[in-house]
């Protein structure tokens, strides 16, 4: 009976470990499709970050902050980027979930970028806390 | 060892490993942050040192 819960505890650890130092798979084809396509894309974004026009929303998504740092006429093209962006990182989060298996996880990975997002925005970018915006 | 002790021990391994399996159902918070890390990185251009101008790249391209 010793043994067994011996054996018991090693596999538990074993098992518990294997989760903790594990990897998520996010080399599949459609998420370094998406990869790239946000990579080009956030050469255009970042000075809207840095101007606080666009801002990190909480949700794990980009929102337009300040429409009125964006001249009139290039607002429809700020709007165009944004939306292009949220589809690309809803799609990321769906793709991330369902390459490990696991569709249900789609949540908590829009969960998990959104805080990493926030936490990894540079100085001077404005990120959503608490209901508000926050100047990094 | 008496064959009831090992019918015994057979049980309590196939219940440890359903149990694993039962683990992994759960959200591995850790290694998500760790490849949304990874991610944030490659699109904002935060480390690989040979992608030059990571904090304005279209500093010189668009207004």
């Amino acid at each position: 009976m010793k043994i067994a819960h011996l054996v018991c505890a090693v596999l538990m650890s074993a098992s518990l470990s294997a989760v903790a130092q594990g990897n998520l798979e996010i080399d599949s084809p459609a998420i370094g499709a998406l990869k790239q396509s946000m990579q080009q894309r956030h050469a255009q974004l970042a000075p809207l970050y840095q101007s606080g026009a666009v801002g990190i929303a909480a949700d794990g998504s980009v929102a337009l902050r300040s429409a009125a740092s964006v001249p009139l006429a290039q607002r429809g093209q700020v709007n165009a980027l944004i939306s292009a962006e949220n589809a690309d990182r809803s799609a990321l989060y769906r793709e991330i979930a369902r390459a490990n298996g696991h569709p249900e996880w789609e949540g908590d990975v829009r969960k998990t970028f959104a805080e990493r997002w926030v936490q990894r925005a540079q100085p001077g970018w404005w990120v959503q806390q608490g209901g508000g915006w926050v100047q990094k | 060892m008496s064959p009831n002790v090992r019918k015994l021990m057979l049980g309590v391994l196939v219940l440890t490993a359903s149990a694993c399996v039962t683990i992994n159902i759960y959200f591995p918070a850790a290694a998500a942050e760790k490849a949304a890390d990874r991610i944030i990185d490659e699109v904002w251009q935060l480390r690989d040192g040979a992608s030059a101008p990571a904090r304005q790249p279209a500093e010189g391209k668009k207004p």
